[in-house]
């Protein structure tokens, strides 16, 4: 691969330092305008005083006017600051260090390239893991106290745990089940890829969505009155009385289980139908001249083959469930006994205010995690050593 | 992974041909593979129906009985959605959420690839340990973030500002990026970096000439993966962003507005429609690709 050269090596070698520069500059305005609250309206006031337009700048300033235009200016600013200021720090960085001697070059670049990474994990993960860890021990004056696990000991405690529990097996286990046997009956059918999607389309809603989704499903209205969800429709046409399915417990939580596996599902069939492809189509011959049933073939032969694809999977998946909080935030807020730990962490911080008691559910939800980690991260080496 | 298509094709194709049933036998497995299509679209169907019926027909009928006389007249209305965008903010956020996204997805994956880059092909001192650190933080949850990044924040006046939900998305997805892209960019041949090193190219230029060209297909599935997430994000937005309506984006509007307008099904349906359409289009179109990068986090391709 021959890497072009510059016809004029002496002037461009300086011209990409400056240009970075420049707009290294324009990006520390830009960063400016978005610090300040009203930047997009008092720049575009600016703009409009330089353009001779006084009216138009008042109104903007006191509020009023052009607000949307404001707006745009602004995503446009911050577009150009958050994609093109990044580029320029790696480019015009880079090469005003590629002036440099050979040997200060050599030891300074690796770090220019794994800096920036290594920083932002540190404020945003590192540091913020260890005080969270530290937090969780500590009481408000600073000193060690073991009370904020007291959290775990109250009587409702149980019941959270129970529903995680709940979360973990029955939402992982219902998403690889479905996952695995729509992959299997999927490779069967003509319109394959169409069943697929349908089934994968889920995946791109956000929880929140999904949970109005599946609100309007589980919709209820007193006895009597027309039935406008799904779910209750169903069960009054045979005869039945209306249940509230999000306020009933235990049903409540597996609605909401119900919204994960119909998430998940699709990501599970999709990696595991890629997974059954790659099982050799002479193996299922040969099973299949020994007489094996198209179920055993499925049960026997493909899934212990794709045991590594399951694993995978289902840790993905487990360790989505164990963090669960959208979906209980925005159907119950919790209110119905369905309550789980990361519903509750969020409701100590942002509404009890207890941050030692937020810190100490965060570090179990942090330990809890750690296995399933640590068997999907090693299921992952096997199988790269496998490649 | 083209070139691995091949025979994974032939064989399916064996296998079909192997077993072809009669159409009397087949008849069980498509009216299953029907009955599932059926169950997973249904929900979605109920909410577009229910997003464009009258409001006055929603709370005294089901929305499936709209489809038994679609031609009534005042049957059908885009004033939900009218009513979502303009009173309820629903347009802001879809602006705002548009603002966090684009720089939320382009800044981590930058940050990554140039760190994938050194992880795999620049030799530097302590490279093993800190890339053993960088996988490792892959098991950190969000949730253990939240309280000090927010005391920053606050200190900082970072939050509530577009730059900080950035750069906490960026921070937030890196691990997972430097991890993928490493995984595809370690496994480019040796010979296209000598014989650049040889040409006189610097790091510099290898990454911007070599590597960034040949990688599009795993930074474009680990843009999609970062895209969705971070517009379909509600703990981050929520926490660094918070519910101001200045700043607030789709997700958090939506569920404001289920707090709002909890039994006015006309407009959470609506609203509900409208977080959901840029991601689906997204989606559909990018489908491949986005398959491609799922599989390539979790198994071997």
């Amino acid at each position: 691969m021959a890497v072009a050269r510059n016809a004029n090596p002496g002037l461009s070698r300086f011209v990409l330092p400056i240009a970075g520069l420049i707009g290294l500059g324009l990006c520390g305005a830009g960063i400016l305008v978005l610090l300040d609250r009203q930047g997009g309206p008092h720049l575009l006031a600016s703009i409009y005083d330089l353009l001779g337009n006084g009216a138009g700048a008042t109104a903007l300033r006191d509020g009023s006017g052009d607000q949307v235009i404001a707006k745009i200016l602004l995503a446009v600013i911050a577009l150009a600051v958050g994609v093109g200021g990044i580029w320029l720090l790696f480019l015009g960085v880079g090469s005003l260090v590629s002036l440099l001697r050979p040997r200060w070059r050599d030891r300074i670049l690796p770090w220019l390239f794994v800096g920036p990474a290594l920083l932002l994990l540190a404020i945003f993960l590192v540091y913020p893991a260890a005080g969270t860890i530290l937090r969780s021990f500590a009481d408000d004056h600073g000193q060690f106290t073991l009370r904020n696990y007291a959290v775990m000991t109250e009587s409702d405690f149980t019941q959270i745990l129970r529903n995680n529990a709940f979360w973990l097996i029955v939402g992982t286990g219902g998403s690889v089940v479905l996952g695995l046997i729509f992959a299997g009956l999927f490779d069967r059918i003509r319109r394959e890829s169409l069943a697929k999607t349908i089934v994968f389309l889920p995946l791109a809603i956000s929880l929140v969505g999904a949970s109005v989704i599946w609100g309007l499903v589980y919709a209820w209205q007193p006895a009597g009155q027309p039935q406008i969800g799904l779910l209750n429709a169903i069960v009054v046409g045979f005869g039945g009385e209306p249940i509230p399915w999000l306020n009933t417990s235990p049903i409540n939580v597996f609605a909401e289980i119900v919204i994960m596996v119909w998430l998940q599902t699709g990501f599970a069939m999709v990696v595991l139908s890629a997974a059954i492809k790659g099982v050799s189509g002479e193996i299922i011959e040969a099973a299949r001249l020994d007489g094996g049933s198209e179920r055993q073939i499925f049960l026997r032969v493909i899934v212990p083959m794709i045991r590594g694809s399951i694993i995978t999977v289902a840790t993905t998946i487990a360790i989505v469930t164990i963090k669960i909080f959208d979906i209980v935030y925005v159907t119950t807020g919790g209110r119905f006994n369905d309550d789980v730990v990361a519903n509750r962490m969020f409701h100590e911080i942002f509404q009890f205010f207890d941050d030692g008691r937020g810190a100490a559910l965060a570090t179990l939800l942090f330990v809890a995690v750690l296995p399933v980690m640590y068997i999907n991260l090693s299921n992952f080496r096997r199988q790269q050593r496998g490649a | 992974m083209t070139a691995s298509a091949q025979p994974i094709e032939g064989s399916r194709v064996a296998r079909v041909a192997a077993w072809r049933p009669s159409f009397v036998r087949s008849l069980p497995l498509r009216l299953a593979v029907l009955a599932i299509c059926a169950l997973w679209t249904l929900p979605t169907l109920g909410l577009l129906v229910t997003s464009i019926r009258n409001p006055l027909n929603i709370t005294t009928s089901g929305w499936w009985t709209a489809l038994l006389h679609p031609f009534e007249p005042n049957q059908w209305t885009l004033s939900n959605y009218q009513t979502v965008m303009a009173s309820d903010g629903m347009g802001n956020a879809f602006i705002n959420s548009l603002i966090v996204t684009l720089p939320s997805t382009v800044i981590p994956i930058t940050i990554a690839a140039f760190a994938a880059y050194a992880f795999a092909w620049v030799p530097f001192r302590g490279r093993g340990i800190l890339f053993t650190i960088v996988v490792g933080l892959l098991v950190v949850p969000i949730q253990m973030s939240l309280i000090p990044i927010l005391q920053i924040y606050s200190a900082g006046n970072l939050y509530g500002s577009f730059l900080g939900i950035w750069l906490a998305h960026t921070g937030f997805g890196l691990p997972l990026a430097i991890f993928l892209l490493y995984n595809f960019i370690s496994q480019l041949p040796r010979d296209l970096f000598e014989s650049a090193a040889i040409d006189g190219a610097s790091h510099l230029q290898a990454f911007t000439r070599i590597v960034l060209p040949l990688s599009v297909p795993a930074l474009g599935a680990f843009a999609i993966f970062q895209f969705l997430w971070v517009w379909n994000d509600l703990l981050v937005a929520l926490v660094f962003l918070g519910p101001g309506a200045e700043v607030r984006v789709l997700p958090t509007a939506l569920f404001q507005l289920i707090g709002s307008r909890g039994g006015s099904w006309h407009l959470l349906t609506a609203g509900a429609f409208i977080t959901m359409v840029v991601p689906l289009v997204v989606f559909l179109l990018l489908q491949r690709a986005f398959v491609r990068g799922i599989l390539a986090g979790s198994v071997k391709s």
